[in-house]
């Protein structure tokens, strides 16, 4: 029981990660039908900004954390603005093949600003106390962290669907998913309501990195790819293109993962493998996803 | 007595002037000039093909013509977006039904209500009823209002949704999915939702298309109320000339993408060029 605890907590805590990181591949791609191959390096790009507001300006975690979620929004923001908004009646391709630039620009734009060199996240708390506390349930002991992660994946995901199905602009996002022209029509400001998509998405990412770096504090150019991949693969898993399938799809890869590594710890050295496993598995029985409505191309 | 069409009292809303739209070799609207006055129901009828739905996208922005200028209300149009001639007070419905059909009803009216936020127009910002234009001093009023009260605001956006779908006789269906609609009712709805974004000229695109008479009977009765109840102009496309005839004062005939012939209901059914155009052809309506 402890143990089944432990690994259902850790379990939820990285589908919850994979789940913040993926919604931003399927809300775009259900809007642009556009897999943004950049988004995964967006997600570095928060841990960095993160990383040098609390090391280099010295704020304290919160206030850095929130620079960066915010500064990931503004660069998801303009990656739109500059690089797909030009692209958005060419044909499909193109945006795709920019994306591939933009995330090999953003890597590489990394290695010149910040180095190749890789760093520790766990610089970014002074008191490193908080790290090892722990909390005892039913004979289990989880770390703090760990309920910290998983409360604020959740507090992430309640404005996410209270943003999507509550407001206006969530409203117009949806109307967009169904129709860009006749939501034009209405009156709606397509190309906004896409920049605010893309700023939304690449906010929760960073928010997904930066918890992640708590967990895996190697910060280096390269570490939005596994995260990206993994978040992806939870996306097609759920049904890309809807975003309660990404939450889905994230928390379920995470914990197939993770019970299959401490079940079958003789094949942990294949965990990768397990999420392409998964990927190819959707592709066959069920391309749509989990909770996907039907390919319907969109003409 | 003078013709609606020599009534020069009324005021020009729109104007298209010598517009073309060519899509590679095929001119789908050729040279294309044409007023519509201020309150006035104009049709525009033609064979299948003969380019009324282009120049309806050419009107809202989703074409910009190859040749030619279009004006509304003294405005210069051309060159804009289609959310920018939404906000001008053009608004348009389909020719296939394009609701957002995984969206309730009141959503589907809630997201033509959206450009109200944004648009500096301020006498015209929720003006559904008329009277509540009146209590709107100001764009500047509504940018405090979402500052220190947006959930209240939002609010008032549902309550003055929820008023326009009652008058409409939607209400039933307020919290279905658009898709679960009864076909006549799903017309109904993309009516109301091109009134939500408070149009001065709206464009029906064959609002009768699939209708039996009853239904089409019905549906005219409608555009009729709706056009005195909040006071617009209507440019309509229809295929069957009954419909057009019955209530129109004024048609323009296309034919391989020209007017071919303008005038009265009645002129235009004596039209000897109408008549060539349409003999052999798919149309039952004379
Ligand atoms: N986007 C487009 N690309 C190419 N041809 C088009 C396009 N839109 C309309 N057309 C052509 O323009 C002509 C007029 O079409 P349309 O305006 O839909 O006719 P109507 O509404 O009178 O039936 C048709 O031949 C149609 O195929
Ligand atoms: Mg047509």
């Amino acid at each position: 029981m402890t143990f089944f605890l432990q690994n259902f907590f850790n379990g939820i805590m990285l589908g919850g990660l994979y789940a913040l990181i993926a919604v931003g591949y399927s809300m775009v791609y259900g809007i642009l039908r556009l897999i943004n191959f950049a988004h995964g390096d967006v997600m570095m790009m928060g841990v960095y900004f993160a990383y040098y507001s609390a090391v280099v300006f010295s704020l304290n975690p919160i206030l850095s954390f929130t620079v960066a979620v915010l500064g990931a929004a503004a660069l998801g923001f303009l990656i739109d603005r500059v690089a797909y908004k030009p692209l958005r009646k060419a044909p499909r391709i193109s945006a795709l093949i920019t994306a591939i630039g933009v995330s090999f620009f953003l890597e590489n734009l990394a290695v010149v600003i910040f180095g190749a060199i890789p760093k520790s996240f766990l610089d970014v708390f002074k008191d490193k106390s908080i790290l090892e506390k722990t909390i005892t349930v039913a004979d289990a002991r989880i770390p703090l962290l760990t309920f910290l992660v998983i409360i604020v994946t959740f507090a992430m995901f309640s404005v996410l669907f209270f943003v999507v199905y509550k407001t206006k602009i969530g409203m117009a996002m949806r109307a967009i998913a169904a129709d860009i022209p006749t939501t034009s029509l209405m009156g709606v400001n397509v190309d906004n309501v896409i920049g605010f998509t893309f700023a939304l998405g690449s906010a929760l990412a960073a928010a997904g990195g930066i918890m992640w770096a708590m967990r895996f504090p190697n910060v280096h150019p390269y570490m939005g790819f596994v995260p990206g991949l993994k978040a992806f693969i939870a996306a097609v898993f759920g049904g890309i293109g809807s975003i309660s399938g990404a939450v889905l799809g994230g928390i379920l890869l995470g914990m197939i993962e993770i019970f299959l590594a401490a079940y079958f710890p003789s094949v942990m050295g294949y965990r990768d493998a397990f999420a392409f496993i998964i990927l190819i598995t959707v592709l066959l029985v069920k391309p749509s996803g989990l909770l996907g409505k039907k390919a319907i191309e969109k003409v | 007595m003078t013709s609606p069409t020599l009534d020069l009292s009324r005021k020009p809303i729109l104007i298209l002037d010598q517009v073309t739209m060519q899509f590679g070799g095929l001119v789908a609207v050729d040279d294309f000039t044409a007023e519509i006055r201020q309150g006035e129901l104009v049709g525009l009828i033609g064979p299948n093909g003969a380019g009324k739905t282009t120049v309806f996208n050419l009107i809202t922005g989703i074409y910009h013509p190859t040749k030619g200028k279009i004006v509304f209300d003294g405005i210069d149009i051309t060159p804009l977006k289609p959310h920018q001639i939404t906000h001008l007070g053009i608004a348009r419905t389909f020719q296939n039904i394009r609701l957002f059909s995984d969206m309730t009803v009141l959503e589907n009216v809630l997201v033509a209500q959206h450009h109200k936020f944004t648009n500096p127009d301020a006498d015209r910002i929720l003006k559904i009823n008329g009277k509540s234009a009146k209590r709107v001093a100001n764009f500047w009023f509504w940018r405090s209002v979402l500052k220190v009260g947006y959930l209240k605001f939002e609010k008032e956006m549902v309550s003055k949704a929820k008023e326009l779908i009652e008058k409409l006789g939607l209400s039933k269906f307020m919290h279905e999915k658009a898709s679960a609609l009864p076909y006549g009712d799903q017309r109904k709805l993309e009516i109301a939702r091109a009134l939500a974004t408070d149009p001065k000229l709206l464009l029906l695109d064959e609002p009768a298309a699939g209708m039996n008479p009853k239904e089409t009977e019905d549906l005219m009765r409608f555009v009729e109320r709706i056009r005195e109840e909040f006071d617009l102009t209507i440019f309509l496309i229809e295929h069957d000339m009954k419909v057009v005839m019955g209530i129109c004062e004024r048609i323009i005939v296309m034919d391989y993408g020209r007017i071919i012939a303008e005038g009265t209901p009645k002129e235009i059914q004596n039209n000897p060029k109408v008549i060539e155009a349409y003999l052999g052809r798919e149309w039952e309506g004379v």
